[in-house]
């Protein structure tokens, strides 16, 4: 919810920004502005077109790339584009025998942790969101703990703890170790939408004669459905892109898709590692076009807001 | 709540709604002192008060949104002290309105009657009423958040009138619409809480929407009542100091009356025609009930006129008599810097805090009133003005 709004009122305010920029232009034959009033505007739009240059470089820069980079065969340094281009590279990653199982373990792992997530952190989040209990904020300062330290020390105490459960090289434990990774997001953006559902609006629903179960399942969980659910993407994707625990607790016997590239990168050079990329992007893609209508085009979060 | 409206009734003669000794206390403070409420059925009381009285919590301990600490509550003769809001008859009209902004206008309204177990014909035919009644067929499949905020008024009451409430509670409705459409709405409101008759608890800081809507006026400080009584005596005659001040506009003399007329604490005087009691130690005077005449006229005193405002069929007049500020509506147009008479109609004697009503309302004697006020004629004393 926080994230989604964010994005789609960004795009409104380029488009705005846009708007008001030309009305100059428009304005300038009934009335004329001053010299110094059409150099200030005229400024203004450099700026912003050149900010809005060094962003779009800056985000998209490094794709445009690595999808140049999977299809180059030699690409010397100061040219911008490759001198010579070739398929060769997908050819071999997709030779790759392990490449359809490693795909469709990460996407089990990535659905496992996922929903054992949800149903671990959304009743925790509706408690911190919405109850008022002592150590509440210990907890939720507590939830950042595992991003605080070194990732790999992290691990490697999970794994002395793993292996004397029998945990190591088990699916269980890949589970465990990508569910790690989401219990932030998981706990703090729904907690965040829970905790922004207007107290007047429950109210008006016990008024209205419902019970708390069906005033939370009818009023309370629809409201947070946008913030849950840029949650739950969020966490898939981290789920999916997970390598550093999945490869210490999985390895050698399930290689994801993360892992793999690992391999690939130590044995191939970079090129099959971009397209290795790009094929790991595929999923987020999708993904992002899927719920692109709903959360990003802010229909839902549009919607939601009372004046 | 399942039943409709008036058929369970058990106690014909009982109010609609009865509070007694009900109290609260939030945060080691006292905010509803054992407070006693009895709405009559069918009748529109007003809980008026400045912010931080108590009014918002007893309605919220109305609703079942808040458990009393002490006290009975009672609706329609049948105890709900200690019911949960979805057990109770009642219906809220929130402040904010509380739309839920994931469902439609209609699926705002229908929502209570879905929990009830309706069949989808009855659901139809009661949201189409509610619709009807509130002006919004053609919004009923609108989003709240695209429909304007007199619009979102119109639903929440629609939600909760479809309800069939024994009591309709509604907390400071309008304070969210502009003054126009204020108006506009309050009068809708009134219309149909009389047509339907419902019992009805309107919480308020608006003085004049309180006057206008009700058909009583608890005026309440402190988490207490200091005056129920229908718009017109409340401000007639004001219980206590505190809804002296709170309803109105008041000149506030601190000194009681003295042979038929309110001596001014600079000296000089202002003569009164009748006083609400013989004896106190403070006249209140409204501005309406201050006369200006020609000065010199016998019965009168002397006052300069400071400053004289417009206020479309009546002029606001601000003057000055023995260095003492008065306040007067008047239908005349007195230039400023014109000395003028002056004489009071009524005024209302309070003793500390509390209204001096003496059987007949005090008529003076004339004749002291006159050499009072021609005896200090200093028109340029330096008190600010005050008003009450």
């Amino acid at each position: 919810m926080t994230v989604a709004p964010s994005l789609s009122n960004g795009a409104v305010d380029a488009a705005s920004i846009s708007v008001a920029a030309d009305r100059p232009e428009l304005s300038f034959g009934k009335r004329g502005p001053s010299p110094a009033e059409r150099a200030r505007s005229v400024l203004l739009r450099l700026l912003g077109l050149t900010v809005s240059i060094v962003l779009v470089l800056f985000i998209v820069g490094p794709l445009v790339w690595l999808a140049i980079g999977a299809f180059a065969k030699t690409w010397n340094a100061p040219s911008l584009l490759p001198q010579a281009w070739t398929l060769s590279w997908w050819k071999i990653v997709f030779a790759q025998p392990e490449l359809g199982h490693s795909f469709w373990l990460s996407l089990r792992f990535a659905v496992s942790a996922t929903a054992l997530a949800t149903v671990i952190c959304l009743p925790a989040a509706y408690a911190i969101g919405r109850r008022r209990f002592p150590g509440r904020r210990v907890v939720l300062i507590g939830l950042f703990a595992t991003n605080a330290f070194p990732k790999m020390g992290l691990f490697t105490s999970i794994a002395t703890l793993f292996y004397s459960l029998n945990l190591m090289g088990t699916g269980l434990g890949v589970v465990i170790i990508q569910l790690l990774g989401t219990i932030v997001t998981m706990v703090w953006l729904p907690a965040a939408a829970f905790a922004s559902v207007s107290p007047s609006m429950l109210d008006a629903a016990r008024d209205a004669g419902a019970g708390p179960v069906r005033t939370f399942a009818r009023i309370t969980l629809p409201q947070a459905i946008p913030g849950i659910a840029v949650a739950l993407i969020l966490a898939f994707l981290a789920c999916f892109d997970e390598a550093q625990g999945t490869y210490l607790i999985g390895s050698p016997t399930y290689i994801t898709m993360p892992t793999q590239m690992y391999t690939l990168v130590d044995n191939y050079p970079a090129p099959a590692a971009a397209v290795f990329a790009i094929v790991l992007t595929i999923p987020s893609i999708l993904l992002l076009l899927l719920v692109r209508r709903h959360i990003l085009g802010g229909h839902l979060a549009e919607g939601f807001q009372i004046k | 709540m399942s039943t409709p409206r008036r058929a369970a009734n058990p106690d014909a003669t009982a109010p609609g709604l009865q509070l007694e000794g009900i109290a609260k206390i939030l945060g080691g403070r006292t905010i509803v002192d054992h407070l006693d409420l009895a709405v009559d059925k069918g009748e529109l009381v007003c809980l008026l008060g400045p912010s931080g009285c108590g009014k918002t919590t007893t309605l919220r301990m109305i609703g079942g949104f808040l458990q009393p600490d002490a006290g009975r509550l009672q609706i329609d003769g049948i105890d709900y002290t200690h019911a949960k809001p979805e057990r109770r008859p009642t219906a809220t009209v929130f402040q904010n309105y509380a739309l839920w902004p994931h469902m439609t206008v209609s699926k705002n309204i229908a929502f209570g009657l879905a929990v009830r177990r309706m069949t989808k014909a009855q659901i139809k035919e009661k949201t189409d009423w509610a619709l009807d009644l509130l002006g919004l067929q053609h919004h009923r499949d609108s989003m709240p958040a695209r429909i304007s905020g007199g619009e979102q008024q119109r639903v929440a009451l629609a939600r909760a009138l479809v309800l069939e409430p024994e009591v309709l509670l509604m907390d400071e409705p309008l304070s969210n619409l502009d003054a126009q459409l204020r108006v506009q709405v309050r009068e809708t409101i009134r219309e149909i809480q009389q047509r339907l008759g419902i019992t009805t608890v309107f919480v308020t800081h608006d003085q004049e929407e309180a006057l206008s809507i009700a058909d009583r006026v608890a005026v309440m400080s402190g988490g207490r009542i200091q005056q129920l009584a229908p718009p017109a005596e409340l401000y007639r005659l004001p219980r206590t100091k505190f809804v002296a001040g709170f309803i109105g506009t008041m000149n506030v003399f601190e000194s009681g009356p003295v042979a038929g007329s309110i001596p001014f604490t600079g000296g000089g005087s202002l003569p009164c025609a009748s006083f609400s009691g013989r004896r106190g130690n403070s006249c209140w005077v409204r501005p309406e009930d201050i006369q200006l005449t020609d000065a010199g006229a016998p019965g009168t005193g002397r006052a300069v006129v400071l400053r004289v405002i417009p206020r479309g069929h009546y002029r606001e007049v601000l003057l000055q008599s023995h260095g003492t500020a008065l306040r007067a509506f008047s239908d005349d147009d007195p230039q400023p810097e014109q000395v003028v008479g002056v004489r009071a109609t009524r005024a209302l004697v309070y003793s500390d805090d509390l209204l001096v009503e003496d059987e007949e309302s005090v008529v003076a004697e004339q004749e002291s009133a006159g050499e009072n006020s021609r005896s200090t004629a200093s028109a340029g004393g330096s008190e600010k003005y005050r008003s009450a």
